[in-house]
């Protein structure tokens, strides 16, 4: 078994830097978002296509980027 | 990898594809996102939790030594295993496990250079069963704490000057802006950074495939920020994974001798009753 259609791509989501990886195992497809800075998983989701992976994943980080609070330096 | 001040302490993809079944040889996963390994994993490797099998899980601690025994003696490690440690996050928290190792004196182990991001992005063969371990009896040798940093020492180092802070979490943690990377749960009261500490994130010694930087251009990351080895270095994070990280690139890619690991890390010292936190951009 080996990872096919391995794809990384950076966008910027709610003003964050988000790294988004997705590839195919089998007939599964996967998909991972980071925050670039500093790189941690946000979250990782499947879906029959690459588009509705990665459409889960974005939705997903979105949630979770938005409750990120900015503080004034 | 010859320019390297201990390259015996990683090892390629190549080299794990061709020995990773070795008999002497185990090849352990360690995430930051616990699932990754039940998606796909290098065949023949087992998955260590760090956050029930690689901490105490009672008081915030790494793992005492009986407990790091149970652990190697339940994934068939030995004293003379060849231990290759990789995971996400370009090794977080394989560096984690390897510093772990390393303080309870296991001989030999290795990183996975680039991680489970570049195997994975190679095209390499994964496995998603569960490979067969048959336990060992396992002594490890007492604590070496002279690879770790108590807060007593942070203080000083912040007071006295006495050893270089590197702080590696992301600029806007270190300046204060957040309190934790982009998504993740808030887990101090404060923000900031160590007063003395130096910004130099822990991915900046990362290629853009996950593998470490060569040895000349990790020397002139550290020592354009006066990291240079000429006095004690203290690096820490929020928890102290990704500073292990950093740990393992100044000991064993850089060869400093003095480094260590403080993992009580942000959560601690942005916890503490009055102590001294500083804003914004190092000065």
């Amino acid at each position: 078994m080996k990872i096919e259609e391995y794809h990384e791509r950076t966008l910027d989501l709610d003003g964050w830097k988000v790294n988004l990886t997705s590839y195919r195992l089998e007939t599964e497809w996967h998909a991972k978002a980071d925050n670039v800075s500093p790189g941690a998983t946000l979250c990782r989701t499947t879906g029959a296509s690459r588009e509705e992976a990665e459409q889960k994943a974005l939705k997903r980080a979105e949630e979770l980027l938005g409750r990120t609070r900015r503080h004034a330096v | 990898m010859a320019e390297y001040a201990h390259p015996e302490a990683l090892v390629s993809t190549d080299w794990v594809s061709q020995h990773g079944k070795d008999p002497n040889v185990r090849v352990v996963e360690v995430d930051v996102d616990t699932k990754a390994y039940n998606e796909a994993h290098v065949p023949g490797a087992i998955a260590w939790a760090w956050n029930t099998q690689l901490c105490d899980t009672v008081r915030r601690d790494i793992l005492s030594q009986e407990q790091f025994e149970a652990l190697m003696a339940g994934s068939g490690v030995t004293p003379e295993t060849t231990l290759v440690i990789y995971g996400d996050n370009n090794n977080w928290f394989a560096a984690w496990a390897f510093w772990q190792a390393k303080i309870y004196g296991h001989k030999d182990v290795r990183l996975m250079n680039g991680g489970r991001k570049k195997w994975l992005a190679e095209g390499r063969d994964v496995a998603t069963e569960l490979p067969h371990v048959t336990p060992t009896a396992y002594h490890a040798k007492p604590a070496d704490f002279a690879l770790r940093a108590f807060l007593p020492a942070v203080q000083k180092a912040s007071a006295e000057h006495s050893a270089a802070l590197v702080d590696v979490r992301s600029p806007q943690e270190f300046t204060g802006e957040i309190l934790a990377p982009p998504g993740l749960p808030e887990t101090c009261q404060r923000g900031g950074h160590i007063p003395g500490a130096r910004s130099i994130p822990w991915g900046k010694a990362c290629n853009d495939d996950g593998t470490f930087k060569t040895a000349d251009e990790l020397r002139a990351l550290y020592g354009h920020e006066g990291v240079d080895g000429a006095k004690p270095v203290i690096a820490y994070c929020r928890i102290g994974e990704r500073s292990s990280h950093t740990w393992f690139v100044l000991k064993y890619l850089l060869g400093f001798d003095n480094v260590t690991n403080y993992d009580g890390s942000w959560t601690e010292w942005g916890n503490l009753v009055a102590a001294p936190v500083a804003k914004g951009a190092a000065a």
